[in-house]
């Protein structure tokens, strides 16, 4: 659904005829081009998950992460520029200190979120400031219980129960349609997402990938943490042998 | 050595001698103060309310300087209405004590406030917090504060013990301000109590006539302190 906004989308400060701001949905480009992440809110946690295309082999594995770790019960999955990325980390990691330094508590997950999409949004007001290049997933448990929010470049949040940015996110919000998410556990739910992250790669476009993840839960103390190594190798093991069986299925 | 040598008491700063006083019972807590108000000896009021609310659900009981804990009430009701807004839900005391400690902190070189808050949350339900001259911040299940706590911090640990009923908690905080106000010279007037739970939040007063009567108010037509304790029955001086 692109058009070509020719003389409007010179700058960030203008907006065309149609009253879009042609800048930041060219930044939203830079989210769906790259790997795909997704976010979903099942009934003890949230899990986060990311496709992170490894373009070299010389890469260290595990190196250059895209899920950061924000605040306690607060983590953020990212989906576009790597540098943008790092940076709307670090001021949602800032926002939240300062929140805990001034009342004495856990900064709430949806607060956390406003706070962080306000400052996204603020760099789309300026010519001088170019807009991030990020969508961002966040996931917290807080007081409420557990939450799932997207920020987009143009510092619109939504709150989500699943929630997908990226190259596959057409593909993997079907699947994750599908998934009964108010009766999942974060255990399932870690099988579940790394299935569909295996589902939505590309094996021709993109040569290789590492399978990143974390989840808030009960079961991590509600603590946001990588998943335990030997859950996310059964999950991967499942999700390549689902992968086999879909295709010996033709 | 009269009073018309001396000027100084006509503008001295009003000071709250005070005795004030913070109590959790089993549902909620309950928050107590005297209401006498001097500047130097002179009562400026004797009906003052030391005990100001900062949120429906969060009370702050002031010793100190009047104006001091005056300004700070100010400012922390305003940065809690705010975080109210922000949130969509009631603040919790724990964000309010908070509040409250970063300003007596930060202005400590100014500031001459010691204060209890005290409130009622869906999280932690009935906390207190002392945040005394200098700072610091502690929950705490009972504490006292001001000049007339002085004589009472033996008798509050004897009387106080965890989980008492809404009834024993008030009997105990209108007991506890009564004896201090008894030898406190910068303590009278009536006994303002606010009782905050789940339930909601009521305020009370007790003046002389409800007030306990310790050893110095001997009951009327008795001529002794000795008879007053012959006459009565134990009932007298009961701790």
């Amino acid at each position: 659904m692109s058009s070509i906004g020719t003389g409007y989308d010179l700058s960030v400060t203008t907006f065309s005829p149609d009253g879009r701001v042609f800048q930041t949905e060219y930044a939203s480009k830079a989210v769906d081009n790259s790997g795909t992440a997704i976010g979903v809110t099942c009934k003890d946690g949230v899990v986060l998950g990311i496709e992170k295309l490894t373009p070299s082999k010389m890469l260290v594995e595990g190196s250059n992460k895209r899920i950061h770790h924000v605040h306690e019960h607060a983590g953020m999955a990212v989906a576009g520029l790597a540098a943008d990325g790092r940076q709307v980390v670090a001021r949602a990691r800032a926002e939240a200190k300062n929140y805990l330094s001034f009342y004495g508590e856990e900064i709430p997950t949806s607060h956390l979120c406003e706070r962080v999409a306000s400052y996204v949004h603020l760099c789309t007001l300026y010519w001088w400031l170019r807009p991030f290049g990020t969508g961002v997933i966040l996931g917290g448990y807080d007081r409420d219980g557990p939450q799932l929010y997207m920020i987009e470049p143009s510092g619109v949040s939504y709150r989500y129960f699943g929630a997908a940015i990226g190259k596959g996110r057409q593909a993997a919000k079907t699947e994750i349609e599908k998934l009964k998410l108010s009766e999942m556990t974060c255990k399932e739910a870690v099988f579940a997402v790394a299935k569909i992250i295996y589902g939505v790669h590309d094996e021709a476009k993109d040569k290789a990938f590492e399978l990143e993840m974390s989840w808030i839960c009960d079961e991590s103390n509600k603590e946001h943490q990588k998943v335990p190594a030997n859950l996310l190798e059964e999950a991967k093991a499942a999700a390549k042998a689902a992968q086999e069986e879909d295709m010996d299925a033709d | 050595m009269a009073l018309s040598d001396d000027s100084s008491w006509m503008t001295a700063a009003h000071s709250m001698g005070t005795t004030i006083i913070g109590v959790e019972y089993a549902d909620g807590v309950v928050l107590g103060a005297d209401s006498r108000t001097t500047t130097g000896i002179y009562v400026a009021n004797r009906a003052s309310d030391k005990i100001s609310k900062l949120t429906d659900n969060v009370y702050i009981c002031r010793s100190g300087s009047a104006a001091d804990t005056q300004v700070i009430s100010d400012y922390v009701r305003y940065l809690l209405h705010q975080h109210t807004i922000v949130l969509g839900e009631q603040a919790t005391v724990k964000a309010a004590a908070k509040l409250v400690r970063e300003i007596a902190y930060s202005n400590k070189s100014f500031l001459e406030a010691g204060m209890i808050v005290g409130g009622w949350d869906k999280h932690e339900k009935g906390s207190i917090f002392g945040v005394p001259i200098g700072g610091t911040l502690l929950r705490v299940p009972f504490t006292i504060g001001g000049s007339g706590s002085t004589y009472i911090f033996g008798f509050l640990d004897q009387a106080w013990r965890p989980g008492m009923s809404k009834q024993e908690a008030q009997d105990l905080v209108v007991k506890a301000v009564s004896l201090a106000m008894a030898r406190d010279g910068g303590s009278g007037g009536v006994v303002r109590t606010v009782t905050i739970s789940s339930a909601g939040v009521t305020r009370d007063y007790f003046s002389h006539d409800r007030l306990p009567k310790w050893h110095e108010d001997i009951p009327a037509g008795v001529s002794t302190a000795l008879e007053a304790l012959e006459n009565a029955n134990g009932e007298w001086m009961v701790v």
